[in-house]
C-alpha cells in the first residue's frame, strides 16, 4: 500500500485508554468508536482527521489495555498506517491482526513533526518525509507475521488455511 | 542450553523439546478467556471463521467489566456473551451473583493451574503467572482465532530475572514490590519480554502478593510475569485445582536477558503518581496530597488478604469527612468471607461504600467515576489520564495499606500515620 498523508503527531506511552476511553467501550461499532478516538488528549483529532492522514507516536505506543477497540478506532478514523519509535506488544499484534500496518522506526521518529507530509510504502517499510526531505526505513516483520499482514489480517489468514 | 519457565511452557505446548527466545511458535492453548467488553467483538470475529468452538470446557467467558449492566448498551454486550455461552455450552460462564472479577475467580475456582498456557482478551491475563502458568493478554481477533482453533502464535520472549532477596517488612505487600519494580525499569522496561521471579525472597510472598505482582507485569510492558512453583503454590492449588497439572521449574543455566535485584527488606510504602505507573515515589517523599476518593478492590488488590489489610486499618476508625471510600470484593466467596470475618461491618461503620464484585471504577466504567480535578488513591493498576473518569482527574496507585490509611487522614499517608 502506498500512502501520502499529513501527520497527527503524539508523544511517548500513548495508552489505549486515551486512544479510546473505556466510557465508549459499551459498543464495538467502528464508526462510533472513531467519533471518540484520541478525545482525551486531542479534541481536534476526531472532527478534523481526513482519510489518508497518518498517525505518528513515540515509544511504547498503544500501551495498557488489550482493547482491540483502540486500533479499530484509529483505522475507522481513516488512518491507514501508524508509525512509532516502538509499539506495546498487544497493540502491535492487534494492529497486524486487523490489517492496520504499524511501522516501527526507533529514534528516527524524532525527525517527524506534526503536519509534516509523509510518503509511505507499507510493503517495503520506506518512509519519505516530503516536508523535510528525510527518509526512513521501518523494521521488517518476521515472514510468518508478514503473511498475516499480507492477508489483510488474522481472520482472512486463518480462512485461507482451512 | 537451559530454559526459563516461559520457554519450557511454550515448548511443551508447541510439541517440541526446546525453544529459544525470539523463535516463533504455534502453541496449543489450555484456556481461552474473554470478558463482557472483549468477548462480544471476539464472538463477531469468531463467527466470520465459520468453525465450532475448539473445546467448550477450555473457554471462560466472564461478565465483570460493566456488569451488573451499567447501561443499555452494556446490557446488550452481556446478552451477546450470555447467548453465545448457552448456545455453545461454555463450561466456564458465570452469571451475575456467581461471577467475580475474572483474574480473581479463575485462580480461586482452580480453573488456572501450574504449567498451563492461557490467552485472555484482557491485558491483566498475565495475573496467572503467579500460579506458575504462562498467560498473556491478547486482543479480540487473536481471541476469536483461539476460540475456533485452540491455538495461538507466540514469539518466545526473553526473560528478565527479577531476583528477590531479604524479608518483607511489616505493612508492605505485593503492590509495593511491583510498583517499585516498575519504577526501576519503566513502563516499557520489559517490552516483548517476560518477567520471571527468582531468589530466596519468593518464599516471603503470599499467593495474594504474587497475584498482585504478576497482575501488573503488563504495566512494565511484559508479556507475562511468572513465579516458580513452591510450597505456597502447592498449598494454594491443592485446595482448588481438580485436574492434574505439571509444575515448571527453570533450569539452573536458564538464560535471562538481564537481572534486576530487589531487596525486600529495604522496601517502603510507595505510590505511583499520575499519569503513568512508573512515576513511583515513597509516601514519605510526598508533601501533603489531599484526596477525594479511595478505591480498594480490582483484579490487582481485591482479594481476601487485601480486604483484611484494609479492615485492620479501618477498624474503629472513620473515613475522613472529605473522602468517599469504595470497597469492592473481587469475588462472591471473598465478599462472603469478609462478612463472616465482620470486615464488612468495619467498612460500613467506618463510612465506606461496599459494592458487589466488578471492575467498575478501575477503568472508569462505573461505581466511582471522578469529576474534574478530583484525586483518588486506588489499589487498581493504571493511572493513565482519564482512566477513572474526567480527563483532569488524578489516580494515585497504592497498596491497600496506604489506601486505607489515606481514606482516614484525607491525604496520602503511610499506615504508620494512623496505627
Amino acid at each position: 500500500m502506498k500512502i501520502e498523508g499529513k501527520v497527527w503527531r503524539y508523544g511517548d506511552n500513548i495508552d489505549t485508554d486515551v486512544i479510546i476511553p473505556a466510557r465508549y467501550l459499551n459498543t464495538f461499532d467502528p464508526a462510533e468508536l472513531a467519533k471518540h478516538c484520541m478525545v482525551d488528549i486531542d479534541e481536534n483529532f476526531a472532527p478534523n482527521v481526513k482519510a489518508g492522514d497518518v498517525m505518528v507516536g513515540g515509544k511504547n505506543f498503544g500501551c495498557g489495555s488489550s482493547r482491540e477497540h483502540a486500533p479499530v478506532a484509529i483505522k475507522a478514523s481513516g488512518i491507514p498506517v501508524v508509525i512509532a519509535a516502538s509499539f506495546a506488544r498487544i497493540f502491535y499484534r492487534n494492529g497486524i491482526n486487523i490489517g492496520l500496518p504499524l511501522l516501527e522506526i526507533g529514534d528516527d521518529v524524532k525527525k517527524i513533526r506534526a503536519n509534516d507530509v509523509l510518503k509511505i510504502d507499507t510493503a517495503t517499510g520506506t518512509i519519505e518525509n516530503l516536508t523535510t526531505g528525510d527518509t526512513f526505513k521501518a523494521q521488517p516483520l518476521p515472514p510468518f507475521v508478514q503473511g498475516i499482514a499480507d492477508a489483510g489480517g488474522l481472520i482472512n489468514y486463518i480462512k485461507t488455511k482451512k | 542450553m537451559g530454559m526459563t519457565i516461559s520457554e519450557k511452557i511454550l515448548a511443551r505446548h508447541a510439541g517440541v523439546d526446546s525453544v529459544e527466545a525470539g523463535q516463533l511458535v504455534i502453541c496449543d492453548l489450555d484456556l481461552v478467556m474473554a470478558n463482557d467488553v472483549t468477548g462480544p467483538p471476539s464472538i463477531k470475529e469468531f463467527e466470520k471463521i465459520g468453525r465450532p468452538v475448539f473445546d467448550a470446557e477450555k473457554i471462560a467467558l466472564i461478565p465483570d467489566h460493566f456488569q451488573p449492566a451499567k447501561d443499555i448498551k452494556s446490557a446488550d454486550l452481556a446478552k451477546i456473551m450470555r447467548d453465545f455461552a448457552r448456545k455453545n455450552k461454555i463450561k466456564h460462564y458465570y452469571e451475575q451473583g456467581r461471577v467475580g472479577i475474572e483474574h480473581v475467580i479463575l485462580p480461586e475456582f482452580g480453573i488456572v493451574a501450574p504449567g498451563m498456557l492461557i490467552i485472555g482478551a484482557d491485558s491483566h491475563t498475565c495475573t496467572y503467572g503467579a500460579v506458575n502458568a504462562f498467560s498473556t493478554g491478547v486482543g479480540t481477533t487473536d481471541l476469536a482465532v483461539g476460540l475456533a482453533t485452540g491455538k495461538a502464535w507466540f514469539k518466545v520472549p526473553e526473560s528478565i530475572n527479577v531476583h528477590l532477596t531479604g524479608k518483607k517488612p511489616k505493612n508492605i505487600c505485593g503492590k509495593d514490590i511491583i510498583l517499585t519494580l516498575i519504577g526501576k525499569i519503566g513502563v516499557d522496561g520489559a517490552l516483548y519480554k517476560a518477567l520471571e521471579f527468582t531468589g530466596e525472597g519468593v518464599k516471603e510472598l503470599s499467593m495474594t502478593d504474587r497475584l498482585t505482582i504478576s497482575n501488573m507485569a503488563i504495566e512494565a510492558g511484559a508479556k507475562a510475569g511468572v513465579f516458580p512453583f513452591d510450597e505456597v503454590t502447592q498449598l494454594y492449588v491443592s485446595r482448588r485445582v481438580k485436574k492434574t497439572f505439571e509444575p515448571v521449574t527453570p533450569d539452573a543455566d536458564a538464560k535471562y536477558s538481564s537481572t534486576v535485584e530487589i531487596n525486600l527488606s529495604e522496601l517502603k510504602p510507595v505510590v505511583a503518581l499520575p499519569h503513568l505507573p512508573e512515576n513511583v515515589k515513597t509516601v514519605e517523599e510526598l508533601g501533603e496530597i489531599k484526596i477525594n476518593q479511595v478505591v480498594i478492590g480490582s483484579c490487582t488488590n481485591g482479594r481476601l488478604e487485601d480486604l483484611g489489610i484494609a479492615a485492620g486499618i479501618l477498624r474503629g476508625r472513620k473515613v475522613h469527612p472529605d473522602v468517599r471510600c469504595i470497597i469492592i470484593p473481587g469475588s462472591q466467596e471473598i465478599y462472603k468471607e469478609a462478612i463472616h470475618c465482620h470486615w464488612i461491618d468495619i467498612f460500613i461503620d467506618a463510612g465506606c461504600v461496599v459494592s458487589c464484585p466488578t471492575c467498575g471504577p478501575c477503568l472508569g466504567g462505573y461505581m466511582g467515576i471522578l469529576s474534574a480535578g478530583e484525586r483518588c488513591v486506588s489499589t487498581t493498576n493504571r493511572n493513565f489520564r482519564g482512566r477513572m473518569g474526567h480527563v483532569d482527574s488524578e489516580v494515585y496507585l497504592a497498596s491497600p495499606f496506604v489506601a486505607a490509611a489515606s481514606a482516614i487522614t484525607g491525604k496520602i499517608s503511610t499506615p504508620e500515620e494512623v496505627l
